[in-house]
């Protein structure tokens, strides 16, 4: 971590300030434990902990970058990444003029958002079966 | 937005399907509004069931002594496309700022909804009531005070929002020139739900009505009506700045070194003590930052007579005496030290707002 950090409003921030990273970074820790003991998620919003400026750079430097970064497009852009630490996602929701609206650290196999919904499957069936149908007409018109 | 009756039968859902919006978007939405409404994420499998369910409320909106600051604070907040849903899904069938119409076709407006909802519709209000002259405000020549009276009759429940329409606000502060009243003050037999601020963060002001949408429940208040899931804590006992005060380690003036340094803003007069609300974790512009962060004391704008409260820039006791030195003794007691220092600071400001009758020039900037 560095020593000391620069906040928008130019006020020098030291390591000091830090007071929720470390506790928050054990939490994450035993929710790992936790998720590999017994197959339990845990989500914590980033939102609902108080953090100085720079404070929550400092969580996301420390989790890093892995192997998976994925990007959606629903209602605005979000980021899923899996940290350095594989099980421990990063999942951030913008929304369409790109302004955070919601941060997550959701210690998972895979982030619910990312797996296909059924009712999403169900629209995508009847659509995916008019397609087939549309071109299985337009073949038949073709072949007349 | 619309005023449309016919379509109020819709659930949320169906208006979100019908836009074509996919589950994956919902769920998206759902962990933003459980975020919102400062739920643990684990609620958000229930807030996505209760938000599929909602039926379009109708919400009558009414704006007394006010700046607007409140309408303000909502209507520019960033996170446009959930806060835009969330407004789609209500029925806001009056609201004299938003509205296109104006004069007779306004209060007919209201005069229909209020009819066709009565007993179900969701009345907000922003500013104080003038009970000196009615003539300090009027709309379409009715009083705010009839008007209020008349609205709140068939409501569901009342959503008083800033701190004019909670507490009084700027209006009633000393002398109180128009005789300013809270809708508390005038309505007993409702529900009502304080949200106050100067202006409320937008977010509390949309996470309550989404509270209500989504579960048709007022949320549990505090002894001044205000839900607690925003306004439970003292900005002093989520500020990061804590860890100074809990080190007596004070910015002095607004530019030494201890403002420099982020110290803890107390003796520059931080409100943070005795002021309950959200700031300090949901913060502003879409969670850039608050006054603290931003290197000013907390005004104390969401409790009752803040302005009357004795200066922005004058601390509320001199903690080098009581607090410091406690401190010193007790680093592992740092929460009692908050709450005795809550304490002492109260008292101190009711004391303060007691002998304080005037508000001068001088006062302003003390
Ligand atoms: S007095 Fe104000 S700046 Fe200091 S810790 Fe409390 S809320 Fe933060």
């Amino acid at each position: 971590m560095p020593e000391t950090a620069t906040s928008p409003f130019n006020i020098q921030i030291g390591n000091d300030l830090t007071w929720n990273v470390m506790p928050l970074l054990h939490e994450v820790k035993h929710a790992l434990n936790k998720l590999i003991e017994s197959g339990e998620t845990t989500v914590i919003d980033l939102r609902s902990i108080p953090l100085a400026p720079g404070e929550e750079d400092r969580i996301l430097q420390t989790l890093g970058v892995g192997e998976i970064q994925a990007k959606l497009n629903a209602l605005g852009p979000s980021e899923i990444t899996e940290t350095r630490y594989a099980g421990i996602w990063i999942v951030t929701h913008y929304n369409d003029e790109e302004d955070i609206i919601g941060r997550f650290i959701e210690v998972t196999m895979m982030p619910e958002i990312l797996c296909s919904q059924r009712e999403d499957m169900i629209a995508a069936y009847e659509a995916f079966d008019t397609t087939l149908e549309e071109n299985n007409e337009s073949s038949v018109e073709k072949s007349e | 937005m619309t005023n449309k009756f016919d379509d109020k039968n819709k659930t949320l859902g169906d208006t979100l399907r019908s836009r074509g919006i996919s589950r994956r978007s919902f769920l998206k939405f759902c962990a933003a509004t459980a975020s919102m409404m400062a739920l643990p994420p684990a609620m958000i499998p229930k807030v996505a069931h209760a938000l599929e369910n909602a039926k379009r409320p109708s919400v009558i909106w009414l704006s007394f002594q006010e700046c607007t600051g409140c309408t303000e604070s909502l209507t520019r907040s960033h996170s446009a496309t959930i806060e835009n849903l969330i407004f789609d899904s209500i029925s806001l069938d009056y609201h004299h700022t938003l509205q296109a119409a104006s004069g007779h076709a306004a209060e007919a407006a209201r005069e229909a909804a209020m009819e066709e909802n009565h007993g179900n519709y969701i009345l907000v209000v922003d500013g104080s009531i003038p009970m000196d002259n009615p003539g300090y405000s009027t709309i379409a020549g009715i009083s705010n005070y009839d008007m209020l009276m008349d609205t709140a009759k068939g409501a569901a429940a009342i959503i008083a929002v800033g701190t004019c329409a909670t507490y009084g606000g700027i209006p009633h502060a000393k002398p109180n020139p128009t005789g300013a009243v809270s809708v508390g003050d005038l309505i007993k037999d409702k529900p009502i739900i304080n949200v106050p601020g100067c202006p409320p963060i937008p977010v509390v002001i949309t996470g309550v009505v989404t509270h209500f949408l989504t579960f048709g429940t007022i949320p549990e208040l505090d002894h001044i009506g205000r839900p607690k899931v925003f306004y439970g804590q003292s900005i002093h006992d989520r500020c990061y700045r804590r860890p100074f005060y809990d080190k007596g380690l004070f910015a002095e003036t607004f530019d030494d070194e201890g403002a420099q340094k982020g110290w803890c803003l107390f003796k520059l007069g931080c409100k943070g003590p005795t002021t309950y609300n959200a700031c300090a974790t949901t913060k502003w512009n879409n969670g850039t930052s608050f006054p603290i962060e931003a290197g000013h004391p907390c005004i104390g704008c969401s409790e009752p007579d803040f302005w009357d409260g004795g200066g922005f820039y004058k601390a509320l006791s001199m903690p080098t005496e009581n607090i410091t030195q406690t401190a010193l003794y007790t680093a592992a007691g740092a929460a009692a030290v908050g709450v005795a220092a809550g304490a002492l600071n109260r008292a101190k400001k009711n004391a303060a707002t007691k002998a304080h009758p005037n508000t001068t020039i001088e006062d302003l900037e003390k």
